[in-house]
């Protein structure tokens, strides 16, 4: 029996009292890629959020290899979509991989030698030793797509969560990512990434989280990415719930 | 310190407040947050005027702890109308600082009444600043808070970094991402209100981000920002208390400023107009004597490999020029030894040959590559190989000429295209264009 690296338990997680996330219970073992799939609205980048502590739960846990996320962060990487920051902020590549260590070095101590070169080691893993002392800006998508993941490698960390890191990125890149992935899980690392496209889950991922709204279904992509659960997950909206949820945002009229 | 005039006191004060400004500006200016300063010198005003009417004293100390809590009322209420109403975070600041602004101007009015405080010279200061009136005491509260806010920003430069590039990101490392939030706003509120007598709470939102914003055209690293920041604070205070000294002090240190803004938004490289405008004025030149070039190539080609005499009545109808910088090409050209002109004819020399062949080279094999890999019609596939081929990287030239080889479709002709040795030098210029023409 594998060890667990991830688990969530029954948490139900709400923007401005309209829940988003139902009731979500799953669990992940050690060293998969994990693709988190379903359409837009869904509910992946709050799973990541919430697992990161990010958002607030309304009820229910997460936890990482067994304790909560406040106790075990320095096992945790983390890679936001690549539009939530200002891509003109004055930084170099360096200084932005080199925020990756900022989590070990703790308060007021400044990254030296050693850092600089976990920095360097993460960028020459995404092929972007070249560029370290760029300004951001003048990075290509892809590029800037490589900065976040080698800053998410400069963690040194056991469990990654990736937030679409495919968005917009070229053909170039995504081969560099999944050869990362791979790189990863045969170091024994768990990875978790929001995926769009449905073409190339069963390539790239060898575990799926299927989620609308609630989990819709959460195992082996060979036994799980069936097309039934993923009627279940695109065919139709859950009028339901989505109902239910609109009705809980009204009760208090802003 | 008594040792010191009034305007040595002066050129103190406005430049320890211009340093400061800078620096704490510079944050403010990253995080989007330039109005909040703004906010906090407007809505100081009723504070300053109720502590007046408490105290019935004009103590610098006293006044600032005043505006300090009415700022952040301030800044509380904005918080409040943004988060319970449909009001935007722009629409909630301007009506909370004309708010408090105008109730300060009230409280002004009444205190301004004969019978009404103590003495009141200078109480009026707080509008548009006079640093003229600055005493010995306030020179040292203006020293301790620069002490302390500048060393609060060295300590935690690294934390501040990280909250104002990607707040999720440091707060998923476990960093306490409000509270440094709130550290900085601490530190804009702290200096705002100090500088108040010296700029005015109506110009003080100036020395708060013009520094920040000027400093931004002449660096891409935070720590040189922060530094140039506060030395062009120090620069504005210095040189606008000694400039203006007859004039308004507040207004002058803030003209100052402004003027410093203005020089680097023209001047700066890579970011300014001016080398943005040469950059432009670089390539677009550079485009057309490519153009010369490969005319020339194109209209001897029949002849080659004898270099043909081209009459200059037929490359003006090959493609259009403008009259007068055909001429100006021409002459550039010939002064280069890349080509000769007698008697209105123009011939290419041995140099300028291999520089010709190599354009129309890059500019066939795009063709080619646009036609087949991209799918654009023949007939429009001049103009736009035309467009972009003076952009391309050697890399890309090179992957370009690999494709087609593999493809087998690279014309034996254009393989046969003799080499350049000096193609090393134009694709360096290339590069150096295409970086300088990044806007």
């Amino acid at each position: 029996m594998t060890k667990v690296a991830f688990e969530i338990h029954d948490m139900t997680v709400a923007y401005y009292r309209r829940p988003v996330l139902w009731d979500v219970d799953l669990t992940v073992p050690e060293g998969k890629l994990v693709g988190i799939v379903g359409p837009n609205g869904a509910g992946k980048t709050t799973l990541i959020k919430a697992a990161l502590g990010l958002v607030p739960l309304a009820s229910g846990k997460v936890e990482i290899y067994g304790k909560s996320y406040a106790e075990q962060r320095h096992l945790v990487g983390y890679v936001p979509q690549r539009e939530s920051v200002d891509w003109d902020f004055p930084v170099t590549v360096r200084d932005v991989v080199l925020m990756g260590t900022y989590g070990r070095l703790g308060w007021f101590r400044r990254p030296g030698k050693a850092e600089r070169e976990i920095a360097d080691r993460c960028l020459e893993q995404v092929d972007i030793a070249s560029l370290a002392n760029r300004q951001i800006r003048q990075l290509s998508g892809g590029q800037q797509q490589r900065v976040f993941l080698a800053r998410a490698l400069a963690q040194q960390a056991q469990l990654y969560f990736l937030d679409e890191p495919f968005a917009g990125v070229d053909a170039a890149t995504e081969g560099a990512i999944v050869e990362l992935l791979h790189t990863l899980r045969s170091n024994g690392k768990t990875v978790l990434v929001v995926h769009h496209d449905l073409q190339t889950v069963r390539e790239y991922f060898d575990y799926v989280i299927l989620l609308n709204m609630r989990l819709i279904a959460c195992g082996d992509v060979d036994t799980t990415f069936t097309p039934e659960n993923l009627q279940k997950t695109y065919g139709g909206r859950l009028t339901l719930l989505d109902e239910a949820a609109e009705a809980m945002r009204k009760r208090e009229p802003l | 310190m008594d040792g010191f005039s009034l305007s040595q006191k002066v050129m103190i004060g406005t430049a320890l407040l211009g340093g400061m400004s800078g620096v704490v500006g510079s944050f403010a200016v990253l995080r989007g947050r330039s109005l909040v300063g703004d906010m906090l010198a407007h809505a100081a005003l009723p504070g300053v005027c109720l502590a007046f009417l408490l105290l019935g004293t004009r103590n610098l100390l006293g006044l600032s702890l005043g505006a300090l809590a009415t700022g952040l009322v301030a800044i509380a209420t904005v918080t409040v109308i943004v988060r319970w109403t449909r009001t935007k975070e722009d629409a909630a600041i301007g009506i909370v600082l004309s708010t408090f602004f105008g109730a300060g101007v009230v409280l002004l009015s009444v205190i301004q009444k004969p019978g009404v405080g103590g003495n009141k010279a200078g109480l009026d200061q707080y509008l548009f600043g006079e640093p003229a009136n600055m005493l010995t005491g306030d020179l040292y509260l203006l020293g301790g808070v620069a002490v302390v806010v500048l060393a609060a920003v060295a300590m935690l430069f690294k934390e501040f970094k990280l909250v104002c590039f990607d707040t999720d990101f440091a707060q998923s490392q476990g960093w306490p991402t409000l509270w440094l939030d709130l550290a900085m706003m601490a530190a804009l509120a702290v200096v705002t209100i100090v500088g108040l007598p010296i700029v005015g709470v109506i110009l003080m939102a100036a020395m708060i981000i013009l520094p920040a914003a000027t400093a931004r055209f002449w660096t891409n690293r935070l720590h040189i920002l922060l530094l140039l920041a506060g030395a062009l604070g120090v620069a504005a205070g210095l040189l606008g208390s000694r400039l203006g000294h007859d004039l308004p002090a507040g207004a002058s240190i803030v003209l100052t400023a402004s003027t410093l803004f203005v020089v680097s938004l023209l001047f700066a490289p890579q970011r300014g107009i001016v080398a943005r405008v040469v950059a432009e004025w670089q390539m677009r030149r550079r485009i057309n004597r490519e153009h010369l070039l490969r005319a020339l190539y194109e209209l001897g080609e029949s002849r080659l490999p004898k270099i043909a005499e081209i009459p200059v009545k037929d490359l003006r109808s090959y493609r259009y020029w403008n009259p007068k910088s055909l001429d100006r090409l021409l002459q550039w050209a010939v002064g280069d030894d890349l080509m000769k002109v007698a008697l209105n004819r123009v011939q290419l020399t041995p140099l300028g040959l291999r520089r010709a062949a190599e354009l129309t080279k890059t500019h066939r094999l795009w063709e080619m590559y646009l036609m087949q890999q991209a799918n654009i019609a023949a007939d429009h596939v001049d103009r736009d190989a035309d467009e972009t081929e003076h952009l391309l990287p050697p890399a890309v030239r090179l992957e370009l000429e690999q494709q087609l080889e593999e493809a087998g479709r690279l014309p034996h002709s254009v393989i046969d295209v003799p080499q350049s040795p000096h193609q090393l030098e134009s694709s360096s210029e290339t590069e150096a264009n295409n970086q300088q023409s990044q806007p």
